[in-house]
């Protein structure tokens, strides 16, 4: 059976003053949802990541290029895609680079910008990444609304 | 969506007091680090952030704060964090980053995040 969804999407120029404007709309669809608070604020970072590394790859060549969001409103979840098409990276090379920062490790060692894709990572259920053409971050935040649900004689208040 | 540094300079006293209100983000972080880093390039100098009134930030924030980190270690200076909120707090913990900044809060006695 094919799932139904609501598709919001939401195209925004590729420079830094922007990352705040589709901060605000996820807030908005989130909180639409049910998300809580602290989920809300979960989704904020990921998001903003995301499109701050798609403002880093545009920057380095024309800075004319813009960034596509595209949210995904399922009944259990919420699915973003954020896509620049300005540039690519290599990504098992990011992918070697990524992780917490640990005591034997040596503070010089830490990258100014090496926590962006770590966060999306840890804050969000799942991600993947497409870097085919140009770069594409798929992540998605389940709706934890089951502690409510899964005792049978209470009545879910989302339904 | 925007970022108020103030900055209280005492010529007479070794601190450096800074309050940060608003939201660091890719937009806001480079005004950020043009402020702070230069504050830690002064031997002997405490750097102290109130980040209280931060209601916002992700990792350009702490891209800054781990300039000025490495800063404080090459100049002889220190910096210390004040008070972040809890949602805030919650990104240098899972960072690892609550190893080696000297974070102070009201909560982490507690144990808790």
């Amino acid at each position: 059976m094919k799932e139904s969804f609501d598709f919001i999407e939401v195209k925004v120029p590729a420079k830094a003053e922007y990352v705040g404007v589709v901060r605000l709309s996820i807030s908005g669809i989130a909180n639409r949802m049910g998300f809580h608070y602290e989920e809300i604020e979960d989704l904020k970072v990921a998001i903003s990541e995301a499109i701050t590394n798609g403002v880093k790859h545009a920057y380095k060549g024309i800075d004319e290029g813009e960034i596509t969001v595209g949210f995904g409103v399922y009944e259990n979840r919420l699915e973003i895609m954020v896509a620049d098409h300005g540039g690519s990276f290599d990504l098992s090379k990011v992918k070697e680079d990524i992780g917490p920062f640990r005591e034997e490790d040596s503070i010089d060692e830490l990258k100014e910008g090496g926590f962006g894709l770590f966060l999306i990572d840890a804050l969000m259920d799942k991600v993947e990444i497409n870097n085919r053409s140009g770069v594409i971050v798929l992540m998605t935040k389940y709706l934890h609304e089951n502690e409510v649900a899964i005792n049978g004689d209470q009545i879910s208040t989302t339904q | 969506m925007d970022l108020t540094i103030e900055v209280a300079h005492d010529e007479h006293e070794q601190v450096r007091k800074v309050v940060l209100i608003g939201e660091i983000d890719a937009y806001t972080a480079p005004k950020l680090k043009e402020t702070i880093v230069p504050l830690t390039e002064e031997n002997g100098v405490e750097v102290v952030i109130d980040m209280h009134a931060i209601s916002y930030m992700d990792s350009t924030g702490l891209g800054v704060f781990i300039s000025a980190l490495k800063s404080t270690k090459e100049h002889g200076s220190s910096l210390t964090f004040m008070n972040p909120q809890e949602r805030v707090y919650r990104l240098f913990k899972i960072t690892g980053l609550t190893e080696i900044m000297n974070i102070q809060t009201d909560y982490t006695v507690r144990g808790g995040m």
